[in-house]
């Protein structure tokens, strides 16, 4: 079996693209990675679109090798990676909503983003105008004696994001969900398309608020890759921390609330406790409490406050003081668990398929971590383990970020530990690039890998950027999750995989 | 878990002072509200989130103004799962195109007399996707809006402000 790189090397390969290759390819090699993709060998990264090219990022785990394989000149279609590996088929139906592409062969031709009511088709290819009366959509059938439907969405009960989920139920067991998603969508990365790096930068913290240092911190590594720009060490450590802040802030929020999904608020009300002190430590030390625009090309905006450091320490002592007696709370009230054990189960041989990440990936015993594979800066001279189990129901999915929450607390008391002097920024806000180049980065957001794409052009803008949402791996298999269950669980299963609707929606 | 109960028992309680009635927003309501719907509500009010293609910042936010620190519940003020049963729409997002319908139909929903609160920079113009094909920008082009509380996103306390100033209206 050739490796991602041989199998690479068949086309040409893009000058200027880093940190991982890029290369041109014929149509046969693009249809044998998809093939390599299917037999489990590789797994997908992200698929998107251009114009007039079409992109596949893959992840060779075994030799811990990645790489973008491209095709070029399409005359408006492109074999389907989807008629293959069905975790491509998503973001097809994008490719084709967003630049008019054609995947040839594709199991759903149905649109995806697109509801019909932008008033324009291909909106990033060639664009043309249609009247945005809403598009009628097609849900798949399910037929059975007695079975019944119930939609929902897209505006929830709660205090969340819009979606919509057609149930068909057999009394109360589900029998088949299906998801229609593209609500929140914004149009990102047609905004990013020619804005210079600090509003391209601006847009892409604001993909998916709960993730926004995740999001600058893979947007600024891939501007950083793609200009040479050197970060300076103190700032390295600052995102790390940034990052860590917000794994915990949204840790303890998502552990309280699927405590509160499941009917039990004591957890739900300590844990909102310290998710509010895990905000107001971030705003005592980074000057805003979710740290939006904080991570930017070339390192951070803002240094660490004066007293931020002893701040923090506070902060890891509160957690250490309340955290142990909630997770014992948790683990020994047996009616909670009653709710948790073996409820919303997502086999391992799906989470491996899809190479879903976050806990939902780990919950289900992929132990896959971007602050490790590939790996980047602070986290190559950290101590710190990614923790994995084989259950793969809503009590795994809270363990895991329970465990998470004790790795991110050590992981912040090292850094502070550690912390460097000298300088936060190596360019400022008023830099353009001045040549062209190619970035990719992989960064470990709370929910998953997160992966950023960007082209900078000559002209000191980004001409083209693509953000891939962890979500999107992650959506999917909800509705296989669920399936057996029945419907009063839905939110408890939904809260324990908590994707996000506007990173993937973007 | 009767030891975790027990403490804060015994615990001074985490929940802050309310912030003053935001000023500005007070001055904005002013102009707007009318006198026999403030009668009629007294200071209760059903607040019905929707959001409108956010971020999901907004929503972090205002989910905090739940947590202990805040406890909004104390001022009349409780979150409902239908617009049916709101008199406050609190709206987030720059409005997607995909999402106008929905709002419209949520506003149409909503009993009289009822308000509109568009919470963040995007819900007031589109915010940074002002713009976009996608985005019909800025909440007040879809649906009337009585109070914006600015913000990207507005901490709880610009949020709990802006609503207290809404309750202090809506109960003259």
């Amino acid at each position: 079996m050739p490796t991602l790189s041989e199998v690479m090397g068949q086309g040409r390969p893009v000058q200027g693209h880093r940190p991982w290759p890029r290369a041109v390819v014929p149509g046969e090699v693009w249809i044998s990675t998809a093939e390599r993709l299917k037999d489990g060998r590789w797994t997908l990264l992200g698929l998107w679109g251009e114009r007039n090219a079409v992109h596949m990022a893959v992840l060779d785990e075994s030799r811990r090798e990645a790489g973008v394989v491209s095709l070029e000149v399409l005359a408006g279609r492109f074999p389907s990676v989807g008629q293959f590996h069905p975790p491509a088929i998503r973001l097809e139906r994008t490719i084709k909503d967003l630049f008019g592409l054609e995947p040839e062969g594709a199991p759903d031709a149905r649109p995806w983003l697109d509801h019909g009511r932008w008033g324009l088709r291909a909106p990033l290819g060639i664009k043309a105008a249609v009247e945005a009366t809403g598009d009628a959509y097609a849900f798949l059938a399910a037929e059975g004696e007695s079975l019944h439907q119930i939609p929902v969405g897209p505006v929830h009960a709660g205090i969340i994001e819009p979606g919509h989920f057609r149930f068909t139920a057999s009394g109360e067991t589900v029998v088949r969900l299906e998801e229609r998603l593209g609500y929140v969508h914004k149009g990102i990365e047609s905004l990013i398309a020619g804005a210079d790096p600090a509003r391209a930068a601006r847009l892409a913290g604001r993909t998916s608020g709960d993730s926004t240092v995740a999001y600058a911190l893979a947007f600024a590594q891939a501007v950083e890759a793609a200009a040479e720009i050197a970060v300076p060490a103190r700032a390295v450590h600052l995102r790390g921390l940034m990052a860590e802040l917000e794994r915990l802030a949204n840790h303890f929020g998502d552990i309280g609330a699927v405590c509160n999904d499941a009917a039990f608020a004591l957890m739900h009300a300590h844990c909102g406790v310290l998710r509010e002190q895990v905000l107001r430590a971030a705003d005592a030390c980074f000057g805003h409490r979710l740290m939006m625009d904080r991570v930017v090309p070339g390192g951070v905006a803002a240094d660490l406050a004066p007293e931020g450091a002893a701040r923090l320490r506070d902060l890891t002592r509160t957690i250490h003081a309340r955290f142990p007696e909630l997770v014992d709370l948790y683990d020994n009230t047996a009616s909670l668990k009653d709710r948790t054990v073996g409820t919303g189960i997502l086999a391992p041989a799906l989470a491996r398929q899809f190479g879903c990440g976050g806990f939902v990936g780990r919950a289900s015993g992929r132990a896959f971590d971007a602050r490790k594979t590939p790996g980047y800066a602070p986290y190559g001279d950290l101590r710190f383990e990614t923790p994995h189990l084989e259950a793969g129901d809503v009590n795994a999915r809270v363990w895991v970020r329970v465990v998470e929450v004790k790795q991110s607390v050590a992981l912040v008391e090292q850094i502070l530990d550690r912390l460097p002097g000298g300088p936060v920024r190596a360019v400022d806000d008023a830099w353009r690039p001045e040549r062209a180049g190619e970035g990719l980065a992989l960064v470990e957001g709370f929910r998953g890998d997160i992966l950023a794409w960007l082209r900078l052009g000559g002209g000191g803008v980004v001409e083209r950027c693509h953000l891939r949402d962890p979500s999107w791996f992650q959506w999917p298999l909800l509705e296989a999750a669920i399936e057996g269950n029945i419907v009063a669980d839905f939110p408890l299963c939904n809260k324990s995989f908590n994707c996000s609707y506007s990173g993937h929606d973007l | 878990m009767r030891k975790i109960i027990f403490k804060s028992l015994v615990q001074a309680p985490l929940t802050e002072k309310p912030p003053a009635a935001d000023a500005a927003a007070l001055a904005e309501l002013a102009q707007r509200l009318d006198q026999a719907a403030r009668q009629r509500l007294g200071r209760s009010l059903s607040i019905r989130q929707v959001d409108a293609g956010s971020c999901n910042g907004c929503e972090l936010e205002i989910h905090a103004l739940n947590n202990a620190f805040y406890d909004l519940e104390r001022f009349g003020l409780r979150f409902v799962a239908s617009p049916r049963h709101a008199d406050v729409l609190l709206v987030t997002g720059p409005v997607t195109a995909n999402m106008r319908e929905a709002l419209e139909r949520t506003y149409r929903a909503t009993p009289g007399p009822k308000w509109v609160v568009a919470v963040g920079d995007c819900a007031f113009d589109g915010g940074v996707f002002a713009g976009s094909y996608a985005c019909v920008g800025g909440v007040s082009a879809v649906v009337p809006v009585d109070l914006h509380i600015r913000g990207c996103p507005p901490s709880p306390t610009a949020l709990l402000g802006g609503l207290l100033a809404l309750l202090e209206h809506s109960a003259e």
